[in-house]
C-alpha cells in the first residue's frame, strides 16, 4: 500500500540534563513514521521512553530538563527542530494537537470551559468570539456531551474525569488537526468510560480522516484502535508492526512477554505469566541488549553487543539478536 | 508434632533472619542518606556559607566575652563617639565603651535568649501539634484554637503582649519569644503528623498491634523531623529579629546590657553626631539573621526539594 | 459563595469570643491586685477601694467578664490611666495614623513582592532569580528598626530630602512605607515564587502551549493568575505583619499611631490602654483574614461555585 507520510521522525534523540554535564537518555535515536490516516499505537512499560517521544514532538519539553538533542522531526513538510518558536506554535494547536493522560487537571481551574476553547480556536482560525463559541459548542456535541452551552458555562472542577476527557478531545480537534497525539488519554478513568472514549476518537479520526499517535502501555487498546503498532523498550524501539502482526507473530521476547502477560477471554489460564525484572535504570543501562538482563532466550553475545532495528517481515522491524542470526 | 515444631522453629529463623537483614538495611540506608544529605547540601554554596557564619557566631556566643579587646563595660572619656578606626574596630559609644567588645559580649545574650526561647517554643509546639494531628477531637480543636488566638496577635505583637503582662526584663522576653514560637509550630508539626498518620508504614504498624506511644514516637515523629528541623532554623531569625525588636523598644534587656537590640535603641539619639553606633550592631543583628535564614534555606532545598 | 461567606463569618465568633476572654484575663493574669494595678503605684487604699468599686472587681469573674463585654459592645473600653481619657476615644485618635501606615506600605509591597517572585520563577536557575531570591532574603533578614535608623541617617540627615519622622506630608510616609512593607514584599516574592514553580509543572500549562499559545500569555492568563490564588491566601498572616510592624515604625518615626501608643502605655502600666489596644489589634487582624478569605473565595471558582 502507498501511504503519504504525515510525520517522520528521524534519530530523536532526548536528553535529561540534571546538570549541565550530566544527562540520561530518556529517548535513544528512534526513528518512525506516521501515515495519513493511521492510528499508530505506541506501547512500553512506564518509563520506556514514550511519553517523552511525545512531548519532544510537541515540543512540549519546556519546563522540564528535557531537551532534544539530535535527530529530525518532519511534519507536513516542516522540520519542527529547526522551525521557529513562532511557526511551532502555530502547528501547536493546530494541524497538530495533543490530549494528555490527567483530563482533570489539564484543564485550567480558574477559567471556564468556554474560555479556554475559544482561545484554541481563535489562535487558529480568524473566527470572532461568537462563531468560535458557536464552533466550540459544535465540537463539544460531536464528542457527546448532550448539554454543551452548560458545560461551556462550567469551571473544570465541575466536571467528571470522562467529561473533562471529551472537554479536551473537543479542545484539541477544534481546529481540524492532521495529527493528534493522545498520550494515555483513558489511564485515569473508570473501565466503562475508556471505551466510551476510545471509540469516541475511532468515531472522529475516520469522520475527519485525521492520523492518531495513540500512547499505551495497554495492549488491548492497540488492539482495538491501532493499525500499526511500536514497541519501546528502555529508550528504544524494539519493535515495529502491523498490528494483526504484531498479535499472531510477535519477534522480540520483549513483545511476546507483553502479549503472553495480556488476560485472554476464555483460555483458562489462571496464572498469567509476567516478564521477570524491571525497566533497567536510565543512568545504568546494562551493556548488549537493554532486554538482556530479562530475557531469557539472552545469549553471551545478546550481553554484549546491541543488536540493530532491521527488517524481520513485511513491514516489521524487531532489535534482536535472535532475528538476525537465524 | 515435631515436625510442626521445626517448622515453627524454621519459621522464626527465617523471620529473625528477615529482621536482622531489615535493620541492617534500614542503618545502611541511614549513614548512606546523611552522606548524600552533606554531598547535596555542600552544592548549595550560599547555604555553606551561611553555616560557616553561623557556626562562627555560635563560637563567639560561648567564648564571645573572653575575646573582647577591651572590657565592655570600661568608660573612657577621651574617645566619646569615637568613629571605627585601628584601635576600636567599630568605634565607641556614648561612654566611651568599645563596641566591637560590647558586640561580642552581647553574643551570649541576644543568641542565647534567642536560641533558647526557639529550643523551649519549638518543644512545646511539637509535642501539641503532635499530638493534637495524632488524636485529633477535642484535642485537636483545643490547640488549634488556641494557635488561632495567639496568631490573632501577629508576629511581634504577640511578644509584646507577653511582655506588657510579664513586664519587662531579659527573662520576660525568653518566655515572650517562646510563646510567639509555640503557634507556629503547632501548627506545622500537626499538619507534617497528619501526612504521615496516613501513610502506608504507618497504616502497617497500626495494623500489626503497635500502640500508640510507640506509633507515635518510633514511627510518626521521625517522620515529621524533617519539617521540624527546617522550621527550626527558619524561627531561629524570627527569634533574634524578635527579642531585639523587644529590647529596642526598650522592654528587654537592661539599657546598660550590651544586648544588641538595647544597643541600637541607645544609639538612635546619637544618629547624626555618631551614626556607626547604628549601623554597626545593626548589620550585625542583619548578618546573624541572615545567616539562619539562608541556612534555613539551604536545608529546607537539599531536604525537600519540592516545598520552595 | 453565599454559603461560604457565612460559614467564614459563624467560624469568626468563637475565635472573637475567646480572644475577648484572653484579653479580659489579662488584667487578671497580672501579678499581684488587679485593682491595685489598675489604681496605679501612687495610689491610696482609698483609690484602690473605689477602684475596685467601680470595675466591680468583686464580683465573681464571669459577672464581671460580661459587664466588659457589655461595655465592650457599648464602646466603653475605660479611662487610660496616664491621661484620664477614655480609652475608646484615645485609640481612636491614633487609630488613622496606623491605619496610614499599613496603606502606605500595602500600596507598593505586594506588588513589588509578587512581580520579583514571579520573574524570578520564569527566570529560575539565571541570575537574575539569584539576586532576586537574595534581595527577597536580605529584605526578610534586615531589621525594621534598623533600615529605618539607616534611612533616616542616609535620606534626612545626611541628604535632607525627607523628613525624620512626624506624618505631616507624603514626604514623611516615604521612610515608613519602606520600614513598614520590605518583610511583606520579601515574603510574598518568596512565596509567589514558589508558588509560580509549582504552577509551571502543572498539567494545564502544557495544555495552554499545546493550543499553541504564546508564552507570554501562557505565563500570565494561565500560570500567574492560578499561582496568585495561592498567593492570596497568606496575605492575611502578611497584612497582621503590618500591623506589628507598626509598633517599630512608629517608634522610630515618632509617629502618634496605635502601636506608638502600645509602647508608652506599657512602659506606663496604663492597663486599659493596654487592654483596649490588644483587643483593637487582635479585632482589626481577623477582619482582615475574613476579607481575606471572602477575596480568596471570589477569585477561586472552586469555592465560587461550590
Amino acid at each position: 500500500m502507498s501511504q503519504e507520510v504525515l510525520l517522520k521522525v528521524k534519530d530523536l534523540r532526548t536528553e535529561f540534563f540534571s546538570s549541565k554535564k550530566s544527562s540520561v537518555t530518556a529517548v535513544h535515536n528512534i526513528s518512525f513514521d506516521i501515515y495519513k490516516g493511521e492510528i499508530l499505537g505506541l506501547v512500553g512499560e512506564s518509563g520506556c521512553g514514550k511519553s517523552v517521544t511525545s512531548l519532544s514532538i510537541m515540543q512540549l519539553l519546556k519546563d522540564t530538563p528535557g531537551k532534544v538533542t539530535n535527530g529530525e522531526i518532519v511534519f507536513d513538510g516542516v522540520d519542527l527542530l529547526k522551525a521557529s518558536d513562532a511557526e511551532i506554535r502555530d502547528i501547536r494547536g493546530g494541524k497538530m494537537s495533543m490530549i494528555f493522560q490527567e483530563p482533570m487537571s489539564s484543564l485550567n481551574p480558574s477559567m471556564r470551559i468556554d474560555k479556554q476553547m475559544i482561545e484554541g480556536i481563535r489562535l487558529h482560525t480568524k473566527m470572532s468570539k461568537e462563531e468560535a463559541r458557536n464552533h466550540a459548542a459544535e465540537m463539544l456535541k460531536k464528542v457527546g456531551i448532550p448539554d454543551p452551552q452548560r458545560v461551556l458555562k462550567n469551571y473544570p472542577h465541575q466536571l467528571s474525569g470522562g467529561m473533562s476527557q471529551r472537554v479536551m478531545i473537543a479542545m484539541a480537534m477544534s481546529c481540524d488537526p492532521k495529527l493528534l497525539i493522545a498520550d494515555e488519554p483513558t489511564t485515569a478513568l473508570d473501565v466503562t468510560i475508556q471505551a466510551q472514549i476510545l471509540d469516541l476518537m475511532k468515531k472522529i479520526q475516520k469522520e475527519e480522516g485525521s492520523s492518531i499517535l495513540l500512547i499505551t502501555h495497554d495492549l488491548g487498546v492497540v488492539a482495538e484502535m491501532c493499525s500499526r503498532v511500536i514497541v519501546m523498550y528502555a529508550g528504544k524501539i524494539v519493535e515495529e508492526a502491523p498490528v494483526e502482526v504484531l498479535f499472531n507473530n510477535p519477534t522480540h521476547p520483549y513483545t511476546q512477554g507483553l502479549i503472553a502477560s495480556v488476560p485472554k477471554l476464555g483460555s483458562g489460564v489462571k496464572v498469567l505469566p509476567s516478564i521477570p525484572g524491571s525497566v533497567p535504570d536510565l543512568a545504568s543501562m546494562p551493556q548488549g541488549c537493554r532486554f538482556a538482563p530479562r530475557c531469557k532466550y539472552a545469549t553471551e553475545k545478546c550481553r554484549t553487543q546491541e543488536p540493530d532495528l532491521v527488517v524481520v517481515g513485511e513491514n516489521q522491524r524487531c532489535r534482536c539478536w535472535l532475528k538476525q542470526e537465524g | 508434632m515435631s515436625n510442626t515444631q521445626n517448622q515453627n522453629e524454621q519459621l522464626q529463623n527465617n523471620l529473625s533472619f528477615e529482621e536482622n537483614y531489615i535493620d541492617e538495611n534500614i542503618i545502611a540506608d541511614k549513614s548512606s542518606k546523611t552522606k548524600e544529605f552533606i554531598k547535596k547540601f555542600m552544592k548549595r554554596k550560599t547555604a555553606v556559607v551561611a553555616f560557616v557564619v553561623m557556626v562562627f557566631l555560635l563560637i563567639i556566643a560561648i567564648a564571645g566575652p573572653s575575646l573582647a579587646p577591651y572590657d565592655p563595660a570600661a568608660y573612657d572619656y577621651d574617645n566619646l563617639l569615637a568613629g571605627p578606626s585601628a584601635e576600636h574596630w567599630f568605634g565607641t559609644d556614648q561612654f566611651g565603651r568599645d563596641i566591637f567588645s560590647r558586640i561580642l559580649a552581647g553574643a551570649p545574650l541576644t543568641l542565647g535568649v534567642s536560641l533558647s526561647s526557639v529550643i523551649v517554643g519549638a518543644a512545646l509546639g511539637t509535642v501539641l501539634g503532635l499530638l493534637a494531628g495524632y488524636y485529633g477531637g477535642w484535642l485537636e480543636m483545643l490547640v488549634m484554637r488556641g494557635a488561632d488566638v495567639l496568631f490573632s496577635f501577629p508576629d511581634i505583637l504577640l511578644a509584646i503582649a507577653i511582655v506588657a503582662i510579664l513586664g519587662p526584663g531579659i527573662v520576660n522576653v525568653f518566655i515572650a519569644v517562646a510563646v510567639f514560637t509555640v503557634p507556629s509550630f503547632a501548627r506545622i508539626m500537626r499538619s507534617a503528623t497528619l501526612a504521615v498518620k496516613n501513610s502506608l508504614y504507618v497504616e502497617v504498624a497500626r495494623s500489626l498491634g503497635c500502640k500508640d506511644g510507640r506509633l507515635l514516637f518510633v514511627h510518626i515523629f521521625p517522620g515529621t523531623i524533617q519539617s521540624l528541623i527546617v522550621n527550626f532554623t527558619m524561627r531561629i531569625g524570627s527569634a533574634i529579629m524578635a527579642a531585639s525588636s523587644l529590647s529596642f523598644l526598650g522592654f528587654g534587656a537592661n539599657v546598660t546590657d550590651p544586648e544588641w537590640g538595647a544597643m541600637l535603641s541607645q544609639s538612635r539619639s546619637y544618629l547624626t553626631t555618631a551614626p556607626h553606633m547604628v549601623y554597626l550592631p545593626g548589620l550585625v543583628i542583619f548578618v546573624t539573621v541572615l545567616a539562619f535564614n539562608l541556612f534555613g534555606d539551604g536545608l529546607r532545598d537539599t531536604l525537600d526539594p519540592k516545598i520552595k | 459563595m453565599g454559603r461560604y461567606i457565612v460559614k467564614r463569618l459563624l467560624q469568626t465568633i468563637p475565635l472573637m469570643l475567646v480572644i475577648s476572654i484572653f484579653v479580659f484575663m489579662f488584667i487578671h493574669l497580672l501579678p499581684g491586685d488587679p485593682a491595685r494595678t489598675l489604681a496605679g503605684v501612687e495610689a491610696t487604699p482609698e483609690e484602690v477601694e473605689a477602684i475596685r468599686e467601680e470595675f466591680g472587681l468583686n464580683d465573681p469573674l464571669i459577672v464581671q467578664y460580661i459587664d466588659y463585654m457589655k461595655d465592650l459592645f457599648r464602646g466603653d473600653m475605660g479611662r487610660s490611666l496616664k491621661s484620664n481619657i477614655p480609652v475608646t476615644e484615645l485609640i481612636l485618635s491614633r487609630f488613622k495614623f496606623t491605619i496610614q501606615l499599613v496603606f502606605a506600605g500595602l500600596i507598593w509591597a505586594p506588588v513589588v513582592g509578587i512581580f520579583i517572585g514571579v520573574i524570578c520563577a520564569i527566570k529560575r536557575g539565571t541570575w537574575i532569580d539569584l539576586g532576586g531570591m537574595l534581595f527577597a532574603i536580605t529584605g526578610l533578614s534586615a531589621p525594621g528598626f534598623w533600615l529605618g535608623l539607616m534611612g533616616i541617617q542616609i535620606f534626612s540627615v545626611n541628604l535632607g530630602w525627607l523628613p525624620s519622622g512626624g506624618l505631616d506630608s507624603w514626604k514623611s510616609l516615604i521612610l515608613p512605607s519602606i520600614v513598614m512593607g520590605t518583610g511583606i514584599m520579601a515574603t510574598l516574592a518568596r512565596y509567589s515564587r514558589s508558588s509560580m514553580l509549582e504552577t509551571l509543572r502543572e498539567d494545564y500549562v502544557r495544555t495552554a502551549r499545546a493550543k499553541g499559545q504564546k508564552e507570554s500569555i501562557v505565563m500570565f492568563r494561565h500560570a500567574f493568575k492560578n499561582s496568585l490564588i495561592q498567593v492570596v491566601t497568606i496575605l492575611g498572616l502578611q497584612i497582621g505583619g503590618l500591623l506589628s510592624g507598626s509598633v517599630i515604625t512608629e517608634t522610630i518615626f515618632s509617629i502618634p499611631g496605635m502601636g506608638r501608643l502600645l509602647v508608652d502605655s506599657i512602659a506606663y502600666r496604663d492597663y486599659p490602654t493596654i487592654q483596649g489596644l490588644l483587643m483593637i489589634f487582635a479585632l482589626q487582624y481577623v477582619l482582615i483574614n475574613l476579607i481575606v478569605d471572602v477575596l480568596y473565595g471570589v477569585i477561586n471558582p472552586k469555592i465560587r461555585y461550590d
